[in-house]
Protein backbone atom coordinates (compact mmCIF):
# COMPACT_ATOMS: atom_id res chain seq x y z
CA UNK A 1 0.00 0.00 0.00
CA UNK A 2 2.76 2.62 0.69
CA UNK A 3 5.26 1.75 -2.20
CA UNK A 4 1.89 2.05 -4.56
CA UNK A 5 1.49 5.11 -2.78
CA UNK A 6 5.22 6.12 -3.30
CA UNK A 7 4.98 5.35 -7.22
CA UNK A 8 2.41 7.68 -7.51
CA UNK A 9 4.16 10.14 -6.31
CA UNK A 10 7.44 9.12 -8.19
CA UNK A 11 4.97 9.45 -11.59
CA UNK A 12 3.47 12.58 -10.96
CA UNK A 13 6.60 14.43 -10.21
CA UNK A 14 8.22 12.83 -13.17
CA UNK A 15 5.33 13.92 -14.66
CA UNK A 16 5.40 17.53 -13.84
CA UNK A 17 9.46 17.70 -14.79
CA UNK A 18 8.31 16.77 -18.40
CA UNK A 19 5.51 19.01 -18.29
CA UNK A 20 7.61 21.82 -17.16
CA UNK A 21 10.16 20.71 -19.55
CA UNK A 22 7.55 20.71 -22.22
CA UNK A 23 6.79 24.37 -21.51
CA UNK A 24 10.29 25.25 -21.63
CA UNK A 25 10.91 23.44 -24.86
CA UNK A 26 7.59 25.54 -26.08
CA UNK A 27 8.54 28.87 -24.57
CA UNK A 28 12.08 28.39 -26.39
CA UNK A 29 10.47 27.64 -29.57
CA UNK A 30 8.14 30.37 -29.65
CA UNK A 31 10.81 33.25 -28.81
CA UNK A 32 13.03 31.40 -31.62
CA UNK A 33 16.15 32.79 -29.87
CA UNK A 34 18.84 30.59 -28.28
CA UNK A 35 20.40 33.94 -26.78
CA UNK A 36 17.46 34.90 -24.81
CA UNK A 37 16.06 31.19 -24.22
CA UNK A 38 18.48 27.94 -25.08
CA UNK A 39 15.92 25.15 -25.91
CA UNK A 40 16.22 21.88 -23.27
CA UNK A 41 17.96 19.93 -25.61
CA UNK A 42 20.87 22.58 -26.01
CA UNK A 43 21.43 23.06 -22.68
CA UNK A 44 21.39 19.07 -22.36
CA UNK A 45 23.59 18.76 -24.68
CA UNK A 46 26.05 21.82 -23.10
CA UNK A 47 26.28 20.41 -19.93
CA UNK A 48 27.31 17.02 -21.13
CA UNK A 49 29.74 18.38 -22.72
CA UNK A 50 30.63 20.61 -19.86
CA UNK A 51 30.58 17.27 -17.42
CA UNK A 52 33.68 15.96 -19.49
CA UNK A 53 35.67 18.93 -19.36
CA UNK A 54 38.68 18.56 -17.20
CA UNK A 55 38.30 21.88 -15.86
CA UNK A 56 34.76 21.39 -14.78
CA UNK A 57 35.16 19.16 -11.97
CA UNK A 58 38.10 21.05 -10.61
CA UNK A 59 35.83 24.47 -11.40
CA UNK A 60 33.06 22.22 -8.92
CA UNK A 61 35.71 20.97 -6.42
CA UNK A 62 36.85 24.37 -6.14
CA UNK A 63 33.03 26.00 -5.46
CA UNK A 64 31.75 22.18 -3.43
CA UNK A 65 34.78 22.64 -1.14
CA UNK A 66 34.53 25.97 0.08
CA UNK A 67 30.48 26.39 0.23
CA UNK A 68 30.11 22.88 1.80
CA UNK A 69 33.10 24.16 4.39
CA UNK A 70 30.63 27.15 5.16
CA UNK A 71 27.78 25.14 5.53
CA UNK A 72 29.45 22.58 8.01
CA UNK A 73 31.04 25.08 9.96
CA UNK A 74 27.71 26.72 10.04
CA UNK A 75 25.60 23.46 10.70
CA UNK A 76 28.44 23.21 14.17
CA UNK A 77 28.30 26.54 15.13
CA UNK A 78 24.44 26.82 14.88
CA UNK A 79 23.62 23.78 16.71
CA UNK A 80 25.92 24.75 19.67
CA UNK A 81 24.41 27.85 19.53
CA UNK A 82 21.07 26.74 19.63
CA UNK A 83 21.48 24.26 21.99
CA UNK A 84 23.51 26.51 24.38
CA UNK A 85 20.19 28.99 24.21
CA UNK A 86 17.93 26.37 24.71
CA UNK A 87 19.58 26.12 27.78
CA UNK A 88 20.25 29.05 28.80
CA UNK A 89 17.60 31.80 27.56
CA UNK A 90 19.68 34.84 28.75
CA UNK A 91 21.67 33.80 25.53
CA UNK A 92 18.78 33.78 22.89
CA UNK A 93 17.86 37.66 23.95
CA UNK A 94 21.96 38.48 24.09
CA UNK A 95 21.95 36.91 20.35
CA UNK A 96 18.57 38.37 18.72
CA UNK A 97 20.09 41.43 17.43
CA UNK A 98 22.46 39.01 15.83
CA UNK A 99 20.34 37.07 14.03
CA UNK A 100 18.14 39.52 13.08
CA UNK A 101 20.58 41.49 11.72
CA UNK A 102 21.82 38.55 9.72
CA UNK A 103 18.29 37.70 7.98
CA UNK A 104 17.27 40.80 7.47
CA UNK A 105 20.15 42.48 5.84
CA UNK A 106 19.92 41.53 1.82
CA UNK A 107 22.29 38.81 0.96
CA UNK A 108 24.12 41.21 -2.05
CA UNK A 109 25.15 43.62 0.90
CA UNK A 110 26.73 40.90 3.02
CA UNK A 111 28.56 40.17 -0.56
CA UNK A 112 30.01 43.32 -1.01
CA UNK A 113 30.79 43.95 2.54
CA UNK A 114 32.92 40.67 3.15
CA UNK A 115 34.82 41.60 -0.12
CA UNK A 116 36.38 44.41 1.69
CA UNK A 117 37.38 42.06 4.36
CA UNK A 118 38.23 38.85 2.90
CA UNK A 119 39.97 37.70 -0.22
CA UNK A 120 37.34 36.48 -2.98
CA UNK A 121 38.44 33.15 -3.11
CA UNK A 122 36.72 32.63 0.32
CA UNK A 123 34.06 34.87 0.37
CA UNK A 124 31.84 31.49 -0.30
CA UNK A 125 32.86 30.26 3.07
CA UNK A 126 31.99 33.11 4.96
CA UNK A 127 28.89 34.26 2.86
CA UNK A 128 27.07 30.05 3.07
CA UNK A 129 28.01 30.22 6.39
CA UNK A 130 26.43 33.65 7.38
CA UNK A 131 22.94 32.63 5.48
CA UNK A 132 23.02 29.08 6.88
CA UNK A 133 24.00 30.09 10.48
CA UNK A 134 20.17 31.85 11.30
CA UNK A 135 18.60 28.84 9.91
CA UNK A 136 20.10 25.71 11.86
CA UNK A 137 20.51 27.95 15.41
CA UNK A 138 16.66 28.77 14.93
CA UNK A 139 15.76 25.08 14.22
CA UNK A 140 17.87 23.73 17.06
CA UNK A 141 16.34 26.86 19.47
CA UNK A 142 12.96 26.10 18.12
CA UNK A 143 14.05 21.98 18.86
CA UNK A 144 15.11 22.61 22.18
CA UNK A 145 11.85 24.50 23.31
CA UNK A 146 10.00 21.32 22.14
CA UNK A 147 11.53 18.91 24.30
CA UNK A 148 9.18 17.65 26.46
CA UNK A 149 9.12 18.95 29.58
CA UNK A 150 8.05 15.87 31.48
CA UNK A 151 10.97 14.37 30.71
CA UNK A 152 12.90 16.88 31.48
CA UNK A 153 11.21 16.66 34.73
CA UNK A 154 11.77 13.36 35.15
CA UNK A 155 16.06 13.49 33.98
CA UNK A 156 16.29 16.49 36.44
CA UNK A 157 14.41 14.42 39.42
CA UNK A 158 16.88 11.16 38.20
CA UNK A 159 19.39 13.55 38.54
CA UNK A 160 20.59 12.57 35.03
CA UNK A 161 23.68 14.50 34.09
CA UNK A 162 23.91 16.93 30.98
CA UNK A 163 25.51 15.15 28.48
CA UNK A 164 23.05 12.24 29.08
CA UNK A 165 20.25 14.17 29.32
CA UNK A 166 21.09 15.76 25.62
CA UNK A 167 21.09 11.80 24.69
CA UNK A 168 17.92 10.73 26.48
CA UNK A 169 15.79 14.29 25.69
CA UNK A 170 17.36 16.61 23.06
CA UNK A 171 18.77 14.83 20.43
CA UNK A 172 15.18 12.71 19.91
CA UNK A 173 13.72 16.09 20.45
CA UNK A 174 15.72 17.91 17.69
CA UNK A 175 15.46 15.40 14.92
CA UNK A 176 12.51 16.99 13.00
CA UNK A 177 14.07 20.20 13.28
CA UNK A 178 17.28 19.29 12.45
CA UNK A 179 16.05 17.55 9.04
CA UNK A 180 13.99 19.95 7.86
CA UNK A 181 16.65 23.02 8.74
CA UNK A 182 19.15 21.22 7.16
CA UNK A 183 16.77 20.55 4.06
CA UNK A 184 16.57 24.39 3.51
CA UNK A 185 19.36 25.50 4.67
CA UNK A 186 21.82 23.11 1.99
CA UNK A 187 19.78 24.53 -1.07
CA UNK A 188 20.53 28.31 0.67
CA UNK A 189 23.99 27.86 1.37
CA UNK A 190 24.67 26.91 -2.70
CA UNK A 191 22.13 30.06 -3.76
CA UNK A 192 24.05 31.95 -1.68
CA UNK A 193 27.85 30.70 -1.72
CA UNK A 194 27.30 31.24 -5.60
CA UNK A 195 25.39 34.51 -5.93
CA UNK A 196 29.37 35.22 -3.88
CA UNK A 197 31.11 33.67 -6.10
CA UNK A 198 29.48 35.78 -9.03
CA UNK A 199 30.10 39.06 -7.71
CA UNK A 200 33.45 38.65 -5.77
CA UNK A 201 34.50 36.39 -9.17
CA UNK A 202 37.16 34.14 -7.38
CA UNK A 203 39.64 32.47 -10.10
CA UNK A 204 38.14 29.26 -10.58
CA UNK A 205 34.93 29.20 -9.03
CA UNK A 206 31.65 27.99 -10.31
CA UNK A 207 30.72 32.15 -9.92
CA UNK A 208 33.35 32.77 -12.32
CA UNK A 209 32.03 30.52 -14.86
CA UNK A 210 28.61 32.23 -14.21
CA UNK A 211 30.02 35.50 -14.80
CA UNK A 212 32.00 34.52 -18.12
CA UNK A 213 28.88 32.69 -19.53
CA UNK A 214 26.62 36.49 -19.19
CA UNK A 215 29.65 38.85 -20.19
CA UNK A 216 29.98 36.49 -23.71
CA UNK A 217 26.29 35.64 -24.11
CA UNK A 218 26.92 32.06 -23.83
CA UNK A 219 23.06 31.40 -22.61
CA UNK A 220 23.62 28.16 -22.87
CA UNK A 221 26.20 27.63 -20.37
CA UNK A 222 24.82 30.12 -18.45
CA UNK A 223 21.44 27.49 -18.46
CA UNK A 224 24.25 23.73 -18.00
CA UNK A 225 26.22 25.75 -15.13
CA UNK A 226 22.81 26.34 -13.61
CA UNK A 227 21.32 22.74 -14.37
CA UNK A 228 25.38 21.69 -12.92
CA UNK A 229 24.51 23.76 -9.75
CA UNK A 230 21.48 22.06 -9.14
CA UNK A 231 22.49 18.96 -9.77
CA UNK A 232 25.34 19.15 -6.92
CA UNK A 233 22.96 21.12 -4.96
CA UNK A 234 20.46 18.02 -4.58
CA UNK A 235 22.67 15.43 -4.50
CA UNK A 236 24.83 16.85 -1.04
CA UNK A 237 21.37 17.53 0.40
CA UNK A 238 20.58 14.09 0.05
CA UNK A 239 23.51 12.64 1.22
CA UNK A 240 23.81 14.86 4.05
CA UNK A 241 20.02 13.94 5.14
CA UNK A 242 20.79 10.43 4.24
CA UNK A 243 23.68 10.52 6.78
CA UNK A 244 21.94 12.19 9.36
CA UNK A 245 19.00 9.72 9.16
CA UNK A 246 21.99 6.49 9.39
CA UNK A 247 23.14 8.72 12.91
CA UNK A 248 19.65 8.69 14.29
CA UNK A 249 18.85 4.98 13.26
CA UNK A 250 21.86 4.52 14.97
CA UNK A 251 21.46 6.44 18.06
CA UNK A 252 17.73 4.43 17.99
CA UNK A 253 19.56 1.22 18.48
CA UNK A 254 21.50 2.69 21.34
CA UNK B 1 15.41 11.58 58.06
CA UNK B 2 11.81 11.88 58.44
CA UNK B 3 9.83 14.10 56.09
CA UNK B 4 7.68 16.45 57.41
CA UNK B 5 5.01 18.95 56.26
CA UNK B 6 3.92 21.96 57.97
CA UNK B 7 0.79 23.77 56.94
CA UNK B 8 0.96 23.21 53.22
CA UNK B 9 -1.60 24.79 51.14
CA UNK B 10 -1.37 24.81 47.51
CA UNK B 11 -3.62 26.74 44.73
CA UNK B 12 -3.92 26.51 41.20
CA UNK B 13 -5.44 29.98 40.42
CA UNK B 14 -8.95 29.87 41.64
CA UNK B 15 -8.57 26.80 43.08
CA UNK B 16 -7.23 25.39 46.28
CA UNK B 17 -5.74 22.13 46.40
CA UNK B 18 -4.31 21.58 49.75
CA UNK B 19 -4.96 23.63 52.52
CA UNK B 20 -3.15 23.73 55.73
CA UNK B 21 -2.04 20.18 55.69
CA UNK B 22 0.34 19.10 58.51
CA UNK B 23 1.94 15.70 58.80
CA UNK B 24 5.00 13.71 58.74
CA UNK B 25 6.59 10.38 56.89
CA UNK B 26 8.71 8.75 59.19
CA UNK B 27 11.99 7.66 57.88
CA UNK B 28 12.12 3.93 56.32
CA UNK B 29 8.37 4.13 56.33
CA UNK B 30 5.70 2.82 53.55
CA UNK B 31 2.53 5.19 53.08
CA UNK B 32 -0.06 4.94 51.08
CA UNK B 33 -1.70 7.94 49.99
CA UNK B 34 -5.52 7.91 49.05
CA UNK B 35 -8.34 9.92 48.48
CA UNK B 36 -11.50 10.71 45.31
CA UNK B 37 -10.03 12.14 42.12
CA UNK B 38 -9.36 15.53 42.57
CA UNK B 39 -8.12 15.40 46.49
CA UNK B 40 -4.67 16.64 45.67
CA UNK B 41 -2.48 13.10 45.87
CA UNK B 42 -0.76 14.01 43.01
CA UNK B 43 -0.05 17.20 43.57
CA UNK B 44 1.27 16.70 47.33
CA UNK B 45 3.53 13.75 45.51
CA UNK B 46 4.66 16.54 43.45
CA UNK B 47 5.63 19.08 46.19
CA UNK B 48 7.33 16.59 48.12
CA UNK B 49 9.56 15.63 44.84
CA UNK B 50 10.00 19.22 44.51
CA UNK B 51 8.65 19.84 41.55
CA UNK B 52 5.96 21.99 42.29
CA UNK B 53 7.78 25.52 43.64
CA UNK B 54 4.23 27.62 44.13
CA UNK B 55 3.22 26.69 47.61
CA UNK B 56 2.88 28.39 50.87
CA UNK B 57 3.79 26.12 54.12
CA UNK B 58 6.82 23.85 54.93
CA UNK B 59 8.44 20.78 53.58
CA UNK B 60 11.40 19.32 55.63
CA UNK B 61 13.82 16.09 55.34
CA UNK B 62 13.56 15.43 51.42
CA UNK B 63 17.00 13.98 50.37
CA UNK B 64 18.68 14.89 47.15
CA UNK B 65 18.57 11.15 45.86
CA UNK B 66 15.17 10.51 44.56
CA UNK B 67 13.35 8.07 42.82
CA UNK B 68 9.81 8.77 40.90
CA UNK B 69 7.18 6.80 38.94
CA UNK B 70 5.05 9.45 38.01
CA UNK B 71 1.63 9.68 36.93
CA UNK B 72 2.70 9.17 33.20
CA UNK B 73 5.33 6.79 32.26
CA UNK B 74 7.77 9.24 31.06
CA UNK B 75 9.73 7.34 29.16
CA UNK B 76 11.54 8.50 25.89
CA UNK B 77 9.31 6.63 23.15
CA UNK B 78 12.33 7.34 20.66
CA UNK B 79 14.32 4.08 22.16
CA UNK B 80 14.25 0.99 23.68
CA UNK B 81 13.07 0.33 26.97
CA UNK B 82 16.71 -1.10 28.06
CA UNK B 83 18.29 1.91 26.17
CA UNK B 84 15.78 4.19 28.78
CA UNK B 85 16.55 2.74 31.95
CA UNK B 86 20.71 2.61 30.61
CA UNK B 87 20.23 6.29 29.95
CA UNK B 88 19.18 6.98 33.54
CA UNK B 89 21.05 4.26 35.33
CA UNK B 90 24.16 4.29 33.87
CA UNK B 91 26.13 2.72 36.42
CA UNK B 92 24.00 -0.43 35.76
CA UNK B 93 25.15 -3.35 33.34
CA UNK B 94 22.45 -4.11 30.46
CA UNK B 95 22.54 -8.46 32.28
CA UNK B 96 21.36 -6.84 35.23
CA UNK B 97 18.44 -4.82 33.77
CA UNK B 98 17.70 -7.47 31.51
CA UNK B 99 17.13 -9.57 34.54
CA UNK B 100 15.50 -6.84 36.76
CA UNK B 101 12.99 -6.68 34.19
CA UNK B 102 12.38 -9.88 33.85
CA UNK B 103 11.12 -10.02 37.47
CA UNK B 104 8.84 -7.86 36.17
CA UNK B 105 7.49 -9.76 33.38
CA UNK B 106 9.16 -8.39 30.62
CA UNK B 107 11.69 -10.72 27.68
CA UNK B 108 14.79 -9.49 26.25
CA UNK B 109 12.91 -8.63 22.90
CA UNK B 110 10.72 -6.56 24.83
CA UNK B 111 13.17 -4.77 26.40
CA UNK B 112 15.03 -4.10 22.73
CA UNK B 113 11.94 -2.31 21.16
CA UNK B 114 11.19 0.96 20.58
CA UNK B 115 9.19 1.99 24.11
CA UNK B 116 6.95 4.09 21.56
CA UNK B 117 5.99 0.01 20.37
CA UNK B 118 5.00 -0.98 23.88
CA UNK B 119 1.57 -1.58 25.62
CA UNK B 120 0.84 0.46 28.48
CA UNK B 121 0.96 -2.00 31.08
CA UNK B 122 4.76 -2.53 29.65
CA UNK B 123 5.64 1.04 29.63
CA UNK B 124 4.84 0.98 33.41
CA UNK B 125 6.63 -1.52 34.39
CA UNK B 126 9.94 0.11 32.60
CA UNK B 127 8.78 3.18 34.64
CA UNK B 128 8.57 1.16 37.80
CA UNK B 129 11.53 -1.31 37.26
CA UNK B 130 13.24 2.66 36.69
CA UNK B 131 12.42 4.26 39.76
CA UNK B 132 13.12 0.96 42.15
CA UNK B 133 16.57 0.60 40.39
CA UNK B 134 17.71 4.21 40.86
CA UNK B 135 19.34 4.76 43.89
CA UNK B 136 16.60 7.34 45.54
CA UNK B 137 16.69 7.67 49.26
CA UNK B 138 12.74 8.11 49.01
CA UNK B 139 10.35 6.52 46.41
CA UNK B 140 7.59 8.37 45.17
CA UNK B 141 4.88 6.24 43.52
CA UNK B 142 2.52 7.72 41.73
CA UNK B 143 0.08 5.27 40.57
CA UNK B 144 2.53 2.72 39.98
CA UNK B 145 0.28 -0.51 39.17
CA UNK B 146 -2.07 1.76 36.84
CA UNK B 147 -2.74 -0.46 33.57
CA UNK B 148 -1.39 -3.74 34.89
CA UNK B 149 -3.31 -6.87 35.13
CA UNK B 150 -3.91 -9.34 38.17
CA UNK B 151 -0.91 -11.54 37.14
CA UNK B 152 1.47 -8.37 36.10
CA UNK B 153 0.32 -6.23 39.37
CA UNK B 154 1.30 -9.11 41.58
CA UNK B 155 4.89 -9.06 40.16
CA UNK B 156 5.15 -5.69 40.49
CA UNK B 157 4.13 -5.48 43.83
CA UNK B 158 6.25 -8.42 44.70
CA UNK B 159 9.15 -6.53 42.65
CA UNK B 160 8.66 -2.87 44.95
CA UNK B 161 8.65 -5.03 48.20
CA UNK B 162 11.89 -6.75 47.28
CA UNK B 163 13.56 -3.65 45.78
CA UNK B 164 12.25 -0.71 48.56
CA UNK B 165 14.94 -1.85 50.75
CA UNK B 166 14.11 0.03 53.55
CA UNK B 167 13.88 3.37 51.74
CA UNK B 168 10.76 5.76 52.52
CA UNK B 169 7.82 5.13 50.63
CA UNK B 170 5.25 7.19 49.33
CA UNK B 171 2.55 5.94 46.70
CA UNK B 172 -0.53 7.32 45.81
CA UNK B 173 -2.92 4.46 44.90
CA UNK B 174 -6.69 4.09 44.90
CA UNK B 175 -6.75 0.65 45.63
CA UNK B 176 -7.02 -0.71 49.38
CA UNK B 177 -5.34 -3.91 48.16
CA UNK B 178 -2.52 -2.55 46.59
CA UNK B 179 -1.60 -0.39 50.22
CA UNK B 180 -1.80 -3.62 52.05
CA UNK B 181 0.27 -5.65 49.61
CA UNK B 182 2.76 -3.29 49.82
CA UNK B 183 2.54 -2.76 53.79
CA UNK B 184 2.09 0.51 53.81
CA UNK B 185 -0.14 2.71 56.63
CA UNK B 186 -2.75 4.78 54.80
CA UNK B 187 -2.82 8.30 54.44
CA UNK B 188 -6.68 9.42 53.36
CA UNK B 189 -6.97 13.09 52.16
CA UNK B 190 -10.19 13.90 52.13
CA UNK B 191 -12.35 17.40 50.50
CA UNK B 192 -13.37 20.07 53.09
CA UNK B 193 -14.49 23.43 51.76
CA UNK B 194 -13.39 22.18 48.26
CA UNK B 195 -9.52 21.62 49.74
CA UNK B 196 -7.99 18.66 51.17
CA UNK B 197 -7.56 17.49 54.51
CA UNK B 198 -5.47 14.85 55.74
Amino acid sequence: MRSTTKNKVRLLRAGAVLLALAVWQFAAWLLGEELLLPAPATVLRRFFALLIEKDFWRTVLFSFGRITAGFLLAFLVGAVLGFAAGRFPALEHLLWPFFSLVKSVPVASFIVISLIWLSAANISVFISFLMVLPILYTNVLNGMKSAPRELLEMASLFRVPSPRRLLLVYLPALRPYLLSGCGVAIGLAWKAGVAAEIIGIPEGSIGEKFYFAKVYFATGDLFAWTAAVVCISVLFEKLFLFLLGRFYARLEKL
Amino acid sequence: MDIAVENLSVSFGEKQVLRTLSLTFPAGSCTAVMGPSGSGKTTLLRVLMGLEKAYEGKVSGIPEKRSAVFQEDRLQDFYSALANLRLTLPGIKNETLLHELSLLGLTEADARKPARSLSGGMKRRVALARAMLADGEVLFLDEPFKGLDEKTRTQAIEFVRTHRNGRTLIAVTHDEREAEALGCTILRLEFTDSAALA
